[in-house]
């Protein structure tokens, strides 16, 4: 049987479009020294790190040494993971299975990316096959446009119900002081911007941004130590079935599942914490929606209601501030997007949300989170956080 | 940030290249040496399931199983879903820009249970439909690549 695993420190440093002020690593550092003072920890604390980005963006790779003064790993066990959009939900999950293991009491979970040095686009085509995606791969953007135009054909949702997500985003954002942007956008702010891969419009997308979050993850035998309340990991899961960035289609063909692996990650892990209403029972949502449609069709794959039910459910305010689930209420990925960071900023944020310590967005008396990752080509990391201990680790 | 943006220094990587020889293996090139000869696609079926994988691959992911039984595959088929590019950018493989506006789609070829992402010959989304019949039209000059299929085109009318 696994520890139990709480997050006892949180940091993250302000998401802006650029910081050529530092390079990587002390980008990094200004992220950990926040989390460290938070855990009240120094630096001999750690057991051990795990740190990723997607080297694709800065072209630099082997993080896991490089950032050494800055991360706080100097002569300690360091693992770098690396699994695109979700990267920063798996450095969550590999610092979760680090201590949950036994064999180290805290680690440091470390996500970051410097988006502003290079092509985002260009930067995530090399990631793919170089026979069967890259020739005709026409980057994330469109990859995402043909599953809004899937999605607008399988349901009755419009490209103003997408716009509505957009917006409630970055009004979101607005409370929050860590987020990119900070804009007022309205709808028809939205559908008048360009397309940028029909149906999707520059309102519609994420940022590009520079950032970096670390949390600390410690086991339930030294929890007490910690200044913070802890944060209870609940469960985690993530689920894979696409080898070639065309197979995501296939389920808008065959009708079988609605996101197969997002839908599969979720009720994995809501099968183990027992959640059977995720709509009644989570109290905020921190979710890794790259785009406005997302925030439609995810929803339903994460099971808040049925297949097209979401542009309804979402008009009448359920994922607003003061709704039934507030999802994002730190403006989310459509307002700040340094990838590396992003899955682990939504879990931070959780964390934050259950602590109360969440400032001006936070959302009365949280008991239960739910944080996600998202991938390309389409899987998805699952974890519910909580303020009570579970009966027992899970995985 | 209190310093000057003049004394933030940046290093562009400029006509920097890395060039990769990269393997498809026996099945990937198969289909490919089809595209190039005779025009023609090929897809392999799993003995288990039956579903017909194109560009062939060797193991059925679902049934784990190794796949054997190469088929031919139409070049015709449809429209699972598409959009319409109009936001440039610098293709890494090629370093250029790929004129923008493109349509670009999800083809289920007939014969096959995979799709097959490539751009199609219109470019108003109000024209393109799920559902519509595409062809593939291909390259006079041929090299073994998927950009053997100069773009799929409507079946129009
Ligand atoms: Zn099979």
């Amino acid at each position: 049987m696994g520890k139990r695993v709480a997050i006892t420190g949180v940091g993250m440093t302000h998401q802006r479009s650029a910081r050529p002020d530092v390079n990587g690593r002390e980008l990094i550092n200004e992220a950990v020294r926040m989390a460290l003072g938070d855990a009240g920890m120094t630096r001999s604390d750690i057991d051990a790190v795990v740190i990723g980005n997607m080297d694709h963006f800065e072209g630099i790779n082997y993080v896991d040494t490089w950032s050494v003064d800055g991360s706080g790993g100097l002569m300690k066990p360091i693992m770098k993971l690396t699994t695109g959009g979700t990267t920063g939900t798996t450095v969550a999950m590999g610092a979760y299975y680090h201590v949950a293991s036994g064999l180290f009491d805290r680690v440091l979970a470390i996500g970051w990316e410097k988006n502003s040095e290079s092509d985002t686009t260009g930067a995530i085509i090399t990631a793919f096959d170089p026979f069967w995606d890259r020739p005709i791969f026409a980057g994330a953007v469109a990859g995402l446009a043909m599953e809004a135009t899937a999605y607008m054909h399988a349901t009755d949702a419009t490209e103003e119900d997408a716009a509505y997500v957009a917006v409630r985003e970055r009004k979101h954002a607005l409370n929050n002081p860590y987020a990119h942007l900070h804009i007022n956008m309205t709808i028809a702010d939205v559908m008048g911007s360009p397309y940028l891969s029909w149906p999707v419009k520059m309102g519609d997308m994420c940022p590009r941004t520079d950032g970096a979050c670390a949390l600390v993850f410690a086991s339930e035998d030294v929890v007490d130590d910690f200044p913070q309340r802890p944060v209870w990991i609940q469960g985690v899961a993530d689920r894979h079935l696409w080898a070639y960035t065309s197979d995501p289609y296939l389920d808008f063909k065959t009708g079988e599942a609605w996101f197969p692996a997002m839908q599969k990650s979720s009720q994995d892990v809501y099968r183990r914490v027992g959640i059977t209403d995720p709509l009644e029972q989570f109290d905020v949502a921190e979710l890794y929606l790259p785009y406005s449609f997302a925030g439609l069709r995810y929803m339903e794959s994460l099971g808040f209601c049925e297949k097209g039910g979401a542009p309804e459910l979402t008009r009448a305010g359920a994922f607003d501030m003061g709704g039934k689930c507030p999802v994002n209420p730190s403006g989310g990925v459509m307002s700040s997007n340094a990838i590396g960071a992003t899955g682990l900023i939504r879990v931070a944020e959780c964390a934050w949300q259950i602590q109360g310590r969440a400032g001006e967005r936070q959302v009365p008396d949280v008991k239960l989170a739910l944080a996600t990752g998202f991938g390309g080509c389409f899987w998805s990391d699952v974890l519910v956080l909580g303020k009570d201990k579970p009966e027992k680790a899970r995985g | 940030m209190s310093e000057e943006k003049k004394d933030l220094i940046t290093l562009e990587s400029g006509e920097m290249a890395q060039p990769f020889r990269w393997t498809a293996g026996a099945y990937g090139s198969k289909f490919l040496t089809e595209l190039r000869d005779n025009k023609k696609f090929v897809g392999v079926k799993c003995p288990k399931c039956g579903k017909v994988y194109v560009p062939p691959r060797r193991v059925c992911g679902p049934c784990y199983v190794e796949l054997t039984e190469l088929v031919p595959v139409s070049g015709e088929g449809e429209v699972v879903t598409y959009t319409v590019v109009s936001f440039g950018f610098v293709d890494p493989a090629t370093g250029t820009q790929k004129p923008v506006p493109y349509g670009y789609a999800a083809i289920m070829l007939d014969g096959s249970d995979t799709v097959l992402l490539h751009f199609i010959d219109e470019t108003d989304p109000e024209k393109i439909t799920i559902g519509a019949r595409v062809k593939a039209v291909f390259e006079e000059e041929r090299t073994g690549s998927l950009l053997d299929i100069k773009h799929f085109e409507l079946i129009r009318g």
